[in-house]
């Protein structure tokens, strides 16, 4: 990996910054935590799912109690985020993406390709992946929990609970390959979330308005940095 | 054509979010519904596609309580039937096939929802094996050990002869596998399938009531009929 310079642009008018930082200290260990607890998740689910690998790793309830604790920890890294004066980069995201506009319904309706569309942090995509995640979390949560402890519950509910475990794990499943699929196609987005930098050549032209944002310069008529 | 207008905003994020909780919601009271049509469809679409062993519903799942899954071969396998009775019998696979057969088509429920239909067993009537062994007077209970050697399950004598209880070889319409409890399994039909000790190996008549077997230790019903125990409201097979 080559060494990053210690530079990070904040404001500058006298020549175009190489590195911007897109992912705090405080978001990225949000985002690998709860990475760590979802590889986990996802292999236990296999195993206590697929009856091929059911029967090569068996211990039926030590997997189940490892898949559980995962479960209930997987709040843990975004409430730890939200609680404390290191949130402001998180807010600030979530924020994001939040708010749609006129570009975000005109990226996704052109997936990606209408040129007159200048994303800004997040693209469209970025944004509903998110919130999707963030919702099928909160009923895979929910919907765990009902399975683990049934007793106070109708039984219709319980199996209602893991008709919709098993097929949002499904769709989550997808998605996660996705994310995973798009991160290691683009290295310098990559990066923005294992060092927090990102080069500032690449940020001009895949998120203009966010380089705007970072740098107070035009995307479109500034001077490439020396890297490009 | 105009450019994408930047001022236009929604909180696009939040709708999609509670959107997704509130479909998480509705189906946790409507699955069970929905997952009983579904059910039907997907198992013939996934079958044709042989896909079964992913498709989230009308398969069977396989649970094992110890490490690895005990293996036993057929001309290896002896099942000895004893305890509060007139014979041991110790029987071979080829002894237990010589006896009288017994062939049922059940759905297979297992307590955590699941339900496989329409399966297929063959094997003998526990109940034979009883009175070749000839139960003793005093008698209460027939208690079910696996060659896992963890694995315990029991049933009182009079559930222990019902004519849907047996010894089974068969399933599926094949030899049982090993994942599946082979060479030989019990099949407790009215019940559900913890019931069914899989790789049996004792069958142990007792005296007094049927001791808990190992899920019942761990809060399951001793009595687990299906649809009428473990908070459950299944349709019977």
């Amino acid at each position: 990996m080559t060494t990053l310079p210690s530079e990070v642009a904040s404001d500058s008018r006298s020549s175009p910054p190489r590195w911007l930082l897109r992912f705090d200290r405080c978001e990225r260990a949000v985002h690998w935590c709860t990475a760590a607890l979802v590889l986990v998740l996802m292999v236990t689910a296999a195993v206590l799912y697929i009856g091929e690998l059911s029967v090569v790793v068996g211990r039926r309830q030590v997997v189940r109690r490892v898949h559980v604790v995962a479960g209930l920890l997987l709040p843990v890294p975004v409430v730890l985020g939200l609680a404390g004066r290191w949130r402001r980069g998180l807010v600030a995201d979530i924020r994001a993406f939040n708010r749609w506009d006129g570009h975000d319904r005109r990226w996704l309706r052109s997936r990606g390709r209408d040129p007159a569309v200048r994303v800004g942090k997040f693209n469209a995509g970025q944004k509903l992946n998110a919130a999707f995640v963030a919702g099928a979390g909160v009923v895979m949560l929910g919907t765990g929990s009902i399975m683990h402890w049934f007793s106070p519950f109708p039984v219709s509910w319980r199996t209602g609970a893991t008709f919709v475990h098993d097929w949002t794990a499904l769709a989550l499943t997808l998605v996660v390959l996705g994310h995973v699929w798009m991160a290691l196609s683009d290295s310098d987005a990559f990066r923005g979330m294992v060092s927090g930098r990102v080069p500032a050549s690449w940020a001009r032209v895949r998120r203009p308005r966010w380089y705007e944002e970072m740098t107070g310069r035009p995307a479109a008529g500034d001077q490439p940095g020396p890297e490009t | 054509m105009a450019g994408p207008d930047a001022t236009r905003e929604a909180p696009i994020g939040r709708r999609v979010f509670l959107g997704m909780v509130g479909l998480g919601g509705v189906g946790v009271l409507f699955g069970a519904r929905i997952q009983d049509r579904l059910e039907r469809v997907v198992q013939g679409v996934a079958g044709r596609l042989g896909l079964e062993s992913l498709a989230p519903s009308g398969r069977f799942r396989i649970y094992t309580v110890t490490g690895s899954l005990p293996q036993r071969s057929e001309a290896e396998y002896r099942l000895w039937v004893g305890g509060h009775v007139d014979r041991q019998l110790e029987l071979t696979a080829a002894d237990l096939k010589s006896l009288p057969v017994t062939r049922l088509t059940r759905d297979f429920q297992c307590v955590t929802g699941w339900r496989v239909r329409d399966v297929k067993w063959k094997g003998v009537r526990l109940a034979e094996l009883l009175d070749r062994a000839g139960v003793r007077v005093g008698a209460g209970g027939v208690r079910f050990y696996s060659f896992d050697g963890r694995y315990t399950e029991s049933l009182t004598l009079d559930q222990a002869r019902r004519e849907d209880v047996i010894v089974a070889w068969e399933m599926l319409g094949r030899p049982i596998t090993t994942a599946h409890g082979g060479p030989v399994r019990l099949y407790v039909a009215p019940m559900y399938g913890y019931k069914s000790c899989k790789w049996l190996e004792r069958v142990e008549v007792t005296e007094g009531p049927p001791a808990p077997g190992f899920w019942e230790e761990r809060g399951y019903d001793v009595d687990a009929w299906i649809g009428r125990s473990n908070g459950r409201d299944d349709p019977p097979v």
